[in-house]
């Protein structure tokens, strides 16, 4: 598949996962999260530090992506905003584990360009700040993503109504990337 | 976590999304309306209002600042983008331009002699003690809808939210002044906004971040 192709399907996914279509929401994200893991990765390999931190950055940009998907222009391309968010947020964990870099926006997008299938290292800053979360939340995010529970069953089983779970769900994300944000100097 | 795990949590978030743009015109909204609550409360209109809005330098100076305020209200969303900066904000230029030959046409219709003493004007204080407590309002406004954004730039966005906040407060103040000239108002109204733009920068730096 050429890279426009590609980035046009990205593109025809965020669209439809903005009208509210949550499965090529997923889609969307299977598919970015190996460009990610492959820029994060070469810049790892660059400054020396281990390739295993590169799944941590992997997932902060995920998240980052989720929650201000509200800045991206439906009627544009994703590609560009794709990398936009991806370089900020590579200066920014490398800035907080204090060191400079510069990420020259070509160097990210020749990364994008790169077609290569890494395996998933094993992530550990995620779970540490899940762990600062409200019990409540720790539950409905634990739940969701180790059973694939779905909202209304994490609902039956917790015995709360499903938008009591959204709601819940929804704070607790935001909360995760203010935790990101502010676990400077911490590692 | 496993990453995948976490794709399953993110697409189970069906929350709807925060769109930038009805926040920041609901935000604009609320800036103006605090900025108008306290101006009309503690300073109002000028006293010769009606007899003003027929000169054309008085109606001149609300098409500088409501300029300046709508364009930067537009290139602070803009620059709230993770992918745009400012080349795309060259709308900015508008005012200044409109400003700077309002300049020169005063400058040659009105005789040098007169040119100090307009320039001086009488109310250079009031203006520099006005725009900036007008700006309040609108500038937290901004800010709060503004962290729902990503910029490239914390700190220009934020100046910028400055600049669209002190065209506001410029728009009411310009209605209370009396100081008509294009030489006050290209003195005296850009001090007061560059100072509520650094606040901006500032507040924005720490703020903004994402």
């Amino acid at each position: 598949m050429t890279t426009t192709s590609r980035e046009a399907n990205w593109t025809k996914w965020m669209r439809a996962a903005v009208a509210g279509d949550s499965g090529a929401y997923r889609k969307f994200l299977h598919a970015v999260a190996p460009y990610i893991r492959a820029i994060a990765r070469s810049r790892c390999r660059r400054l020396g530090i281990l390739e295993s931190e590169a799944e941590d950055i992997v997932q902060e940009v995920l998240l980052t992506i989720h929650l201000k998907q509200g800045t991206w222009d439906p009627s544009r391309e994703i590609g560009p905003w794709l990398t936009a968010i991806t370089r900020n947020k590579i200066i920014d964990v490398f800035r907080r584990r204090g060191r400079r870099i510069e990420v020259p926006i070509d160097d990210v997008m020749d990364s994008l360009q790169a077609e290569e299938e890494l395996p998933e290292l094993r992530p550990r800053d995620i779970d540490a700040l899940i762990g600062k979360l409200t019990c409540q939340q720790q539950e409905i995010v634990r739940s969701i993503s180790l059973g694939g529970a779905s909202i209304r069953e994490t609902a039956e089983r917790l015995d709360m109504t499903e938008i009591a779970v959204r709601v819940s769900l929804h704070r607790a994300l935001k909360a995760l990337g203010a935790l990101y944000r502010s676990s400077t100097g911490e590692d | 976590m496993k990453t995948d795990e976490l794709i399953i949590i993110l697409s189970n978030d069906g929350l709807p999304r925060e769109r930038l743009w009805p926040n920041l015109a609901l935000g604009t909204a609320v800036g103006t309306l605090v900025a108008a609550t306290l101006f009309f409360g503690a300073v109002g209109f000028r006293p010769d209002i009606a007899q003003a809005v027929q000169t054309i330098r008085f109606s001149f100076k609300f098409v500088v600042t409501i300029s300046l305020a709508v364009t930067a209200v537009q290139a602070s969303l803009r620059l709230s983008r993770p992918d745009e900066d400012f080349r795309s904000s060259t709308s900015l230029l508008v005012a200044p331009i409109l400003l700077a030959c309002a300049v020169g046409i005063e400058l040659l219709v009105l005789p040098s002699g007169q040119w100090i003493s307009k320039l001086i004007g009488h109310n250079a204080r009031i203006c520099l003690t006005l725009i900036p407590l007008l700006s309040i309002g609108p500038l937290i406004c901004f800010m709060i809808v503004l962290r729902h954004g990503a910029p490239s730039n914390p700190g220009w966005t934020g100046a910028t939210a400055g600049l669209a906040a002190s065209g506001i407060a410029a728009t009411f103040y310009a209605s209370n002044c009396n100081d008509d000239s294009p030489l006050f108002v290209a003195t005296w109204y850009p001090i007061a906004i560059l100072a509520v733009c650094a606040a901006g920068y500032l507040i924005g730096r720490r703020a903004l971040k994402w």
